[in-house]
């Protein structure tokens, strides 16, 4: 057999069949459903008399809609209210498994999936959401689907694609003092663009990647939909195999030892084709953020705000100061220094217990600067539990900043954490797109250390000065 | 879904191109939990004024074309957002069949998913179609999707092209599920051998 990629390996052995017309038939083993994306998913089953044909190999939370601040209160959004109280319903109709507002196992759906070992290497995983490209990091193959589809699943437990082309993004060389996951992610998506990856799926790999923890390679995959790509993908390893071991639904005893078995098969064939190869070395990336309203326009935290009057191209410099204007920037300005009004340590990007640890680490026996809001919104319940457990509450607590309830919270303007209009955000999720956060906020893309460093000096700040 | 055959029905004309999913219906009708019910909000932008009136201008207010189940448009329909809310509130309304000289890919295949027949004409055949949709009552047009042409009132067909396959399931009214699930003893097959390969794959349950 022809060298084949782990991407190949993982489309290949979910292979139902494949139509006359090139589309395949794909089992999928794992769906995750959330209260956004799944309302007219379950009405389309109900209104066609259909169930779901594997409940089992489902999972369902609330993300989006929940507040984060006392859960014991009523929802005071009624539209928010609604569609958790609809999701309700119809996990109880279909017989879904669905952890509940008030469970301490609650969060954001793709820091549950790996948390609870639901997610696991070589697996098919799908979800309505965007972001399930945050699983690759389990060595499996995962992305985001249409309501159309989350409905098809259901019934089917498969899905209709096309495969799509490999690219890989290699990373070689030992990442520097206070850079992290993000900080190489957003150098990369700086590096290939928004459009980079389009129609691929992006396979990390290289020594800096190899050397991440889980947490890390789920940054990292969680933005390569932000890359353009369609999914992400961190080839499966020891760090990966003790990751999942002892997780509450991964396998336990004789069959996890056959799961690794069959895991450790799961890695690119030397002489694969890769359609797109990027190579970059650690050594070269600094401490990274964003300075406009797409995740594309990156600087190292030493540098400055471009000029558009150096932009040849007439289209991207009106684009570039449409971007200056809304995000109330000057050009050729030094982006550190620049005051924050607000700072947001959570998300999907950025919410686990090793983020939490890199924040604190910042934040201890130090103050959030006058002036600023700053929030630590933990992606689960218990992850929120374990940084309680290690104390990292009490050293944000005593800093100032506010410790919150698991959800998406101000990553996106669904819930009643929002930005207001002009605000400056340091923040640790994954879109800088104008209103994201809340109309007219701005956004700055960083690591979950840079943002608490910009909490505790009150702007943008070199991590690396204060640790 | 609802077999497409062919269809005798009032047609109506909203002669403008780029006619984007936000118009056909606006972000902030998308926190609903179902896909029925959208039909009231299509084109919400044209058809309401501010005072939450109808507007008595805009075509889809006036008879006979509330009964319109034919749009027929310029070019680029259905660009912008992805949201599948647009074919739903397009169907709700009562609409089964878009006309227009081109349209943007995600809509044009979202309308395959949700029943409606979308067809691609030039520009000039569009004019003339959008003539016949303008004579009152008689503003009738017929779509013979086995044959592949559409009926003028004076007679005259139109042919038009699709692909065989989609156009196999929206005779036969099969969704996509419904089509997947022909499929479905290879889904077992290969249920049963993922059984004797990965026997460790779990199951979720809570109680
Ligand atoms: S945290 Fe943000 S990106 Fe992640 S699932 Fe929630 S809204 Fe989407």
């Amino acid at each position: 057999m022809a060298p084949r990629t782990l991407f190949d390996k993982i489309w290949d052995d979910h292979v139902v069949e494949t139509l006359p017309d090139g589309t395949s038939i794909l089992y999928i083993d794992r769906h995750l459903v959330h209260e956004v994306t799944s309302p007219q998913a379950f009405e389309g089953l109900r209104l066609a008399g259909r169930r779901l044909r594997h409940p089992e190999r489902t999972i369902a939370v609330v993300d989006h809609n929940v507040p984060t601040s006392d859960r014991t209160q009523p929802i005071e959004e009624p539209e928010s209210r609604n569609q958790i109280e609809t999701l309700e319903r119809n996990v109880k109709e279909f017989g879904v498994p669905y952890f509940p507002l008030l469970s301490a196992n609650q969060g954001i759906v793709h820091v549950v999936g790996p948390e609870q070992g639901i997610s696991l290497p070589g697996m098919t995983i799908v979800c309505g959401d965007s972001h399930t490209s945050t699983h690759g990091a389990m060595g499996s193959l995962a992305f985001g689907i249409g309501t159309s589809e989350v409905e098809h699943v259901m019934a089917t437990q498969t899905i209709l694609q096309r495969p799509a082309k490999n690219m890989r993004v290699t990373v070689e060389g030992v990442p520097g003092h206070g850079v992290s996951a993000k900080d190489i992610m957003l150098a990369i998506i700086g590096h290939i663009g928004t459009a980079g990856g389009t129609g691929h799926v992006i396979e990390f790999a290289g020594s800096a990647i190899r050397g991440l923890d889980m947490a890390g390679r789920m940054t990292l995959c969680n933005m390569s939909i932000e890359a353009g790509a369609r999914a992400g993908l961190v080839a499966p390893d020891d760090t990966t195999f003790e990751y999942v071991r002892g997780r509450p639904f991964a396998p336990k005893g004789e069959d996890f030892d056959r799961a690794v078995a069959y895991w450790k098969t799961l890695s690119t064939d030397e002489g694969a084709h890769f359609d797109k190869e990027v190579t970059l070395r650690a050594e070269d990336i600094s401490p990274t953020l964003t300075w406009g309203t797409s995740p594309e326009t990156v600087l190292p935290i030493s540098g400055a705000v471009p000029d558009p009057a150096q932009e040849p191209d007439e289209a991207r410099r009106v684009q570039m100061q449409r971007m200056l204007d809304y995000m109330g920037l000057q050009a050729g300005q030094a982006i550190a220094g620049t005051p924050v009004d607000v700072v947001f340590i959570g998300s999907c990007t950025n919410s686990r217990i090793e983020d939490l640890r890199a924040a604190a680490l910042v934040a201890e026996g130090r103050k959030v600067a006058q002036g600023v809001r700053a929030m630590i919104v933990p992606g689960s319940g218990n992850v929120k539990r374990q940084a309680e457990e290690e104390g990292l509450d009490k050293i944000f607590l005593d800093a100032g900043f506010e410790w919150r309830e698991a959800g998406c919270s101000m990553c996106l303007g669904m819930n009643p954490d929002r930005l207001t209009p002009g605000q400056r955000c340091a923040s640790t999720s994954n879109r800088n797109f104008e209103g994201r956060q809340g109309p007219g906020g701005r956004t700055h893309l960083l690591s979950p250390a840079m943002a608490a460093a910009a909490a505790v000096t009150g702007c943008l700040t070199d991590v690396r000065e204060l640790v | 879904m609802e077999k497409f055959t062919t269809l005798s029905a009032i047609a109506a004309a909203l002669p403008e191109a780029n006619i984007d999913t936000d118009k056909i219906i606006p972000a902030r009708f998308l926190k609903t939990t179902q896909r029925t019910g959208l039909g009231r909000h299509a084109f919400d932008a044209m058809r309401y004024r501010e005072d939450g009136a109808e507007n008595p201008d805009f075509v889809l207010n006036r008879e006979p074309w509330r009964k319109a189940q034919i749009l027929i448009t310029f070019d680029n329909l259905g660009c912008g957002s992805s949201r599948e809310h647009a074919p739903w509130a397009l169907l709700d309304f009562g609409i089964r069949c878009v006309i227009a000289p081109s349209f943007a890919d995600i809509f044009f295949n979202n309308c395959f998913k949700n029943g409606i027949l979308p067809i691609n004409l030039p520009r000039a055949i569009c004019e003339r179609l959008m003539d016949d949709a303008s004579m009152g009552e008689n503003a009738r047009l017929t779509v013979d999707l086995a044959r592949q042409v559409v009926i003028r009132p004076d007679g005259e067909e139109v042919p038009f092209e699709i692909d065989p396959f989609r156009k196999h399931l929206l005779l036969e009214g099969l969704d996509d599920i419904g089509q997947t699930l022909k499929h479905e003893q290879g889904i077992t097959r290969y249920e049963n051998r993922e059984h004797q390969e990965k026997p460790w794959m779990p199951s979720i349950h809570i109680d």
